[in-house]
């Protein structure tokens, strides 16, 4: 039988100002009936704009496709009318955006907004769409879907609203599905509900699903098989067995070593440099400047797609008779497992947090406890890691800690010395910290040398503009930039090399705890990494402490020596990294770990989950007592009581009832 | 069939060896940026020089400002001097445009009296700009109850009708150009006060203002050395706005009777004039006229030109 859907060497580009833009470069891709085709790559890679395409979406003022054909279910796509994609967008391709919160229109009841599209397809009477939009939010996991249809959207949490985007996908029994990063804005827990649930969607409903995502773990979780994205084509593709398992493409291979799992040790492999500017689309294979065993043909013509097995293909001048083998495996087990990581010892304390609050007054009168009642302790050199959902409040933490919000109570004690608002100025060059977001957190008007240099003026840390500018270049090449981008300003950059501008400014004064906020999930796979390793080597350079606040529980767990866990304004468990990963105590703690996706499809699609029912509570108005009990499988009466927060084992805190 | 044999014969194409060896990885390749070194503001006369209306209207606004410095000492006449004997004569040799109702010469009067609004207009607008902008850094960095009070101010400015205040004025002052600028800057700098305002309440919570604060700058070196610069753009785009507006506001005085006085010029003055000719010499109320209309189509051109060059938001 033909399969569902099948792209036929594909190009599309994207006219500019600067000139045209060649997003996607000749893909060949097929998807049969009932099967998830994961596509992966990394922002800019095209993987986007494919989906863009088969769905009839592109901007029509500047993206042309210029040569290809999208056959979907006998008839080419491309050919088609106005009217006539109209009939399949909605009734036979459905899609689910990755942001929920715009998604849906906040002005119409969601049944409505549901049934919509079959109401208008299918033709169906008041009566008919409304038992539709019953069954479709009983089958999306809404409860009480009689009251629930006649809500609006602000009336849902981020992940029931996922769920009604997927319900209103679903509406017409499309034959494909296409999911463009649907849960990339969603927390962890969040997550793994929404995967769960496109699993079972696509076992009852038999809809063929095609899944946008960076995130390899979720990948091994859903896909049955994978296209990995890389400037414009498809690199390779394969059951995403023999794409975890047996890679053969360098990028691939590079991507799967990048991401730490929970055991990684060491050195990360990182790929470095960033990707390709599309606006001059490199000669041979686009990867090859990153890539350690390129050929020189590689720089000199595009490799042909060969095919490894039935059902394997890669685009690589290695699968050349005449190339030469590498066994990557063992070459990189030999770079990674040369270093041994070095415990720190009982240093003295250098960082103390004493029952630390921060509340915000909202105008409507409310008061808003994001942060209630903190205690950490760092040690001098280690890295501290906080996570935590969005919204439990470990940026507030991170923030109020550096002084940027005034703490409403507690105390912060740094290296014995207790830092209140008058002596805060004495503090500034001692603690810095590095932002979440790279586009945002550099000034776009100024030039990279006088942001980095802002810290030296500031502090009158140098004589003259020749020592300015000798420093300035120092850092540069400490953060691995190149001298001559001093002379530049941030819009020029990749985020990558942004976040780097932003480390190297925080390096600047010379620090001794650096904060870094969430440094790398605004970016790419391949270049977290990248950051991570030079966060660490940075650390063994300079003795430097860190406080690392993120999301990414295997990146924390990698990068961190202790770790605390933050729910809804406090911390919950606090414990060594091994011993956290090892013998989580706490009910959230063993939810968090449960939920994150691993890149590994043999462990992904075997192991048991502890699915957290609903989503975060308001920290306006926490629950009483323990605040973990709403959502806890464990709850009892008990845990009206708040929690002590005690030693249960030597270095491990909890508070927990029954842990 | 053939698409298969073809592709199995690019597969297997024979290349010489050296061609297969292990070069590796060009680092610096990777790492290099190639554009050529732009700042914003280049970036931004790039695209402003694609938009042919507002490169147009540039030239257009050039051309009437060099006239209207020069214009008038390219005869011998000055703008007040009559000659009763030359009444309403029609353009010739002597009197390129013809004179008025005084026997004074036109073509001297017009570029004087463009000059005259402009420089009202000009000056009108950077005083809002400098007021705008320090009422409205000051009540956004402030915020809590000093904003609160700020904006209360401003708004009862904005509920007093402007024609009154201006009338007032008049009546407590002699009618001339610092009364009339004066008349124009009172209520005119809240709209700069409040685009300044928001501004500066965005800008605060962007991350490089937090690090540049992480990194101990004082309140004066995060306004002018982050806020400003990445303000300026808006300013400017509005200074664009306000001064045609401006020049139509002053002609619009001028015209009621409220403006510049004779023998003053100003295209108010002009309008004025040549409307109570209208008649029998349409001429002298169409050139001040084709002026006004050119310098404000250009300016406002000029201004969405511009906007769409440098406001943030229009971009991608």
């Amino acid at each position: 039988m033909a399969p569902l859907l099948s792209i036929k060497n594909l190009h599309v580009s994207f006219h500019t100002y600067a000139g045209k833009v060649h997003a996607v470069r000749g893909i060949d891709l097929t998807v049969e009936r009932g099967e998830t085709l994961a596509i992966v790559g990394e922002s800019g890679s095209g993987k986007s704009v494919t989906s863009k395409a088969i769905f009839g979406l592109l901007p029509k003022h500047n993206a042309s496709i210029e040569h290809g054909e999208i056959w979907f279910d006998g008839q080419d796509l491309l050919t088609l009318n106005k009217k006539e994609m109209q009939r399949i967008r909605g009734s036979e391709i459905g899609v689910v955006f990755q942001d929920p919160m715009t998604a849906l229109n906040p002005t119409m009841k969601v049944g409505k907004q549901v049934v919509e599209g079959a109401m208008k397809h299918r033709k169906l009477s008041k009566k008919e769409a409304y038992d539709l939009a019953i069954e479709l939010f009983e089958l999306v996991g809404i409860p009480n879907p009689e009251v629930r249809i006649h809500q609006y959207p602000h009336e849902f949490s981020g992940g029931m609203r996922q769920r009604v985007v997927i319900a209103m996908a679903l509406a017409c029994k499309p034959k494909l599905l296409i999911a463009d990063e649907p849960t990339t804005a969603l927390d962890v827990t969040i997550q793994a509900q929404i995967l769960d649930l496109l699993r079972e969607i696509q076992q009852k409903t038999g809809t063929a699903i095609i899944f946008i995502t960076h995130d390899l773990g979720v990948v091994a979780n859903i896909a049955d098989s994978v296209a990995v994205m890389y400037a414009g084509k498809i690199v390779e593709k394969g059951k995403v067995e023999e794409i975890f398992h047996e890679p053969i493409h360098p990028y691939t291979w590079g991507l799967i070593q990048s991401v730490p799992n929970m055991e990684t040790k060491g050195k990360l492999y990182a790929i470095p440099g960033s990707p390709p500017d599309l606006l001059k689309p490199p000669k041979g294979d686009a990867f090859a400047p990153r890539n350690e065993y390129a050929l020189a043909i590689d720089y000199e013509k595009q490799p042909p797609t060969y095919q490894v097995s039935d059902t394997h293909f890669a685009a690589t001048w290695l699968l050349h008779p005449q190339a030469p083998k590498i066994n990557y495996q063992k070459k990189i087990a030999e770079q990674l497992h040369d270093e041994e990581d070095n415990k720190v010892k009982d240093n003295d304390v250098l960082l103390k947090v004493n029952n630390l609050k921060k509340y915000f007054n909202l105008p409507s009168k409310q008061v808003l406890k994001a942060v209630d009642g903190v205690n950490i302790e760092i040690k001098k050199g280690e890295t501290f890691g906080l996570v935590g959902e969005s919204g439990c409040g470990k940026s507030t933490t991170g923030r109020t800690i550096i002084g940027l919000y005034e703490p409403t109570e507690g105390d912060i004690i740094y290296d014995n010395q207790p830092v209140n608002e008058r002596n805060r100025g004495a503090f500034h060059q001692k603690i810095q910290m590095i932002f979440q977001d790279p586009y945002a957190s550099l000034n776009p008007r100024k030039k990279v040398e006088d942001i980095i240099a802002e810290g030296l003026d500031i502090h009158g840390l140098v004589q003259n503009k020749q020592e300015r500018q000798e420093r300035v270049q120092q850092l540069l090449e400490a953060v691995g930039l190149q001298p001559d981008h001093a002379q530049r300003f941030p819009h020029e950059f990749s985020g990558g090399q942004r976040q780097r501008i932003g480390i190297a400014r925080a390096l600047a004064v010379e620090p001794e705890l650096i904060i870094a906020d969430e440094p790398i999930s605004a970016l790419d796979v391949s270049i977290q990494a990248q950051v991570v390793n030079l966060l660490k080597d940075l650390q063994k350079e300079r003795e430097l402490t860190y406080l690392f606040i993120a999301h990414d529980l295997s990146m924390v767990k990698y990068i961190s020596n202790r770790i605390g866990v933050m729910y809804l304004g406090v911390i919950v468990e606090m414990a060594e990294a091994d011993e956290l990963y090892k013998n989580p105590l706490h009910p959230y703690t063993q939810a968090l770990l449960s939920s994150v996706p691993l890149p590994d499809p043999h462990v992904e699609k075997t192991r048991e989950r502890i699915i957290l029912e609903g989503g975060l509570p308001s920290p306006v108005d926490p629950p009483r007592g323990c605040r973990f009990r709403t959502r806890c499988p464990l709850a009892t009466e008990k845990c009206l009581e708040a929690p002590q927060w005690r030693e249960a084992e030597k270095g491990h805190w909890v508070a927990c009832h029954y842990a | 069939m053939k698409e298969q044999t073809k592709q199995l014969e690019e597969q297997h194409e024979i290349f010489p060896d050296e061609m297969f060896e292990i070069v590796g990885r060009k680092e610096d390749e990777s790492e290099k940026i190639n554009k050529p070194v732009l700042s914003n503001w280049q970036d931004g006369w790039l695209r402003l020089k694609q938009n042919k209306a507002a490169i147009v209207s540039l030239f257009v606004i050039f051309i009437i400002v060099f006239l209207s410095f020069v214009g008038p000492y390219f005869n011998e006449y000055s703008y007040d001097q009559t000659d009763y004997d030359n009444v309403y004569s029609e353009p010739s040799k002597e009197h390129w445009l013809g004179t008025d109702k005084f026997g004074r010469d036109q073509w001297t009067r017009l570029w004087e009296g463009t000059r005259i609004s402009l420089y009202i207009a000009v000056l009108a607008a950077v005083l809002d700009i400098m007021i705008g902008i320090t009422y409205g850094a000051i009540s956004a960095w402030k915020g809590g109850r000093v904003d609160n009070i700020m904006q209360r101010i401003i708004e009862v400015l904005v509920g007093i009708p402007n024609l009154i205040i201006i009338i007032l004025l008049i009546m407590w002052m002699s009618p001339g150009i610092m009364t009339i600028m004066l008349a124009m800057v009172i209520t005119g700098w809240v709209n700069m006060a409040r685009l300044v305002r928001g501004q500066v309440f965005k800008l605060k919570t962007q991350e490089y203002v937090l690090a540049s604060r992480a990194l101990g700058a004082s309140t004066s070196r995060i306004i002018l050395g982050h806020m400003l610069p990445n303000t300026f753009g808006i300013i400017i785009i509005n200074l664009m706005f306000t001064i045609p507006s401006a020049i139509f506001t002053e002609a619009f005085l001028s015209f009621i009777g409220l403006g510049l006085q004779e023998p003053l010029a100003s295209l108010g003055v002009l309008i004025n004039d040549g409307y109570h000719a209208m008649r029998n010499q349409f001429y002298l109320l169409a050139y001040p006229a084709i002026v006004i209309v050119a310098l404000m189509v250009s300016f406002n051109l000029l201004a969405d030109g511009l906007r769409d060059a440098f406001d943030p938001r229009m971009r991608k």
